[in-house]
């Protein structure tokens, strides 16, 4: 609905609708809908994250087109939506890294990375001039107290959440029901992948090719799958399937 | 200021396939000796150190502050900046500063690089930037740097490095009023950064 309401509200300002909506913030959420999808799932004891490999043109390199980014570290993320905006917002959540770690000589918490970008992202839809970032984010680390994995979810209208597994992107509502039928806490990075790919498989005819797969530890940092393993992977998970 | 510069001992080797730093940890206001254990090496990353002296509040933020803007490239590029790059970085920011509000602060950039093997700078606060294989700081560096030109050959073993700086310490103590009690050695090889040594002397 407000089509026709619509048509007075979204100018490049984000105004007020006399309904109460921010048309441009649910403009933003749209463009993160069109997004290859991404899965973030929370283990026992480790975090993953399977997201769509956009199909990369022969001539150009893969490695410079990376949905999965390190942002310090012990965190990562993955986004869903506008990769110019993406890169602007991990720009950000690195500076702010080194900052606190340079501040606090202590590093950040996914938390508060999380917390940052979605201030971020808030900044935006509610600033003169500017839109709002086409981007939801899944911010992936563990609890700085605790050392407990943690998975948050930021989007266009600059909240951030918590959550156990989340997706984001192409038909994260069907996704989604899924996980929230099939989660439960699995121990290792392997049984978590798996978990991860069975998710992802709802969206995405999966092979080394179509999907990325990266599991972060931390005694092991963000470790992205090879080729090799990741194939493997695809294979049990397609057996246990039958 | 605080601290006393000249009192601190820094001595750097670079050796065959190493670069070797001994610094003194004494941590020194006015006429009290506050720490025994102060450690001068801040680690940039896995194979990059600053051995750092001066000024005790420069040379901290100093050290601190290469450190964070080297390890935001870092992840920014998904590279592991050079020894070489770190050094020439911190001697643009000491040579920014020169003019405004000078950081009393001198350092060593050692490190080793993947093909290229060790290599050792020395920096100071005026921005001087040499590749060296010899190199120090204070005045126990007056007695020891001479020693080290005839003593040093480019086949230098670790072993051999840390007699050397065995040597040193014992010339420093021998002829320096006020040589420093405590020192530490550190290393940096293709295997990473470790402390080798603490000494610690009652007087």
């Amino acid at each position: 609905g407000g089509g026709s309401m619509s048509a007075k509200y979204d100018r490049a300002i984000t105004v007020f609708s006399p309904d109460g909506h921010l048309f441009q913030v649910e403009y933003a959420m749209e463009a993160v809908k069109r997004g290859t999808t991404a899965v973030g799932v929370c283990g026992k004891d480790a975090l993953v994250l399977a997201v769509e490999r956009k199909a990369t043109a022969k001539l150009q390199d893969p490695r410079t087109v990376r949905k999965i980014v390190r942002i310090d570290e012990h965190v990562c993320l993955a986004f869903a939506g506008l990769l110019a905006d993406a890169r602007v917002l991990v720009d950000r959540a690195r500076v702010e890294a080194q900052s606190y770690r340079l501040t606090y000589d202590q590093a950040p918490s996914a938390e508060h990375l999380a917390r940052h970008i979605a201030g971020i992202q808030q900044k935006y839809t509610q600033s003169g001039g500017v839109r709002p970032f086409g981007v939801a984010t899944l911010v992936l680390g563990f609890d700085g107290d605790s050392g407990a994995p943690r998975l948050y979810q930021t989007d266009p209208a600059g909240t951030h959440s918590q959550w156990k597994a989340c997706v984001i992107g192409k038909n994260s509502k069907a996704v989604r029901e899924w996980l929230e039928k099939h989660w439960e806490e699995k121990e290792g990075g392997g049984a978590a992948a798996e978990l991860a790919v069975q998710a992802l498989m709802e969206t995405v005819e999966p092979s080394a090719k179509t999907i990325e797969v990266a599991v972060l530890t931390a005694k092991g940092g963000l470790q992205i799958m090879e080729d090799e393993a990741l194939e493997a992977l695809i294979k049990k998970v397609e057996e246990e399937k039958e | 200021g605080g601290g006393a510069p000249g009192m601190e001992y820094v001595m750097g080797i670079k050796g065959k396939d190493f670069a070797m730093a001994c610094v003194s940890a004494t941590a020194v206001q006015q006429i009290i000796t506050m720490k025994h254990d102060e450690d001068k090496v801040m680690r940039v990353d896995d194979h990059r150190m600053l051995v750092t002296s001066g000024e005790p509040g420069d040379r901290v933020q100093f050290g601190e502050f290469v450190c964070a803007n080297v390890r935001l490239r870092n992840m920014r590029h998904g590279v592991k900046t050079s020894t070489k790059a770190v050094a020439s970085y911190a001697r643009q920011e000491l040579a920014k500063a020169l003019r405004q509000g000078p950081y009393q602060s001198n350092l060593l950039v050692m490190g080793y690089d993947e093909g290229k093997g060790p290599s050792m700078y020395y920096l100071d606060y005026l921005a001087t930037m040499h590749e060296m294989n010899v190199a120090g700081y204070g005045y126990g560096s007056w007695f020891v740097l001479s020693m080290y030109d005839n003593l040093w050959h480019p086949d230098l073993t670790q072993d051999e490095a840390l007699g050397l700086m065995q040597k040193g310490i014992d010339e420093v103590r021998r002829r320096l009023s006020v040589a420093p009690s405590s020192y530490m050695i550190t290393v940096v090889d293709k295997d990473g950064i470790r402390h080798l040594k603490t000494l610690e002397y009652g007087s």
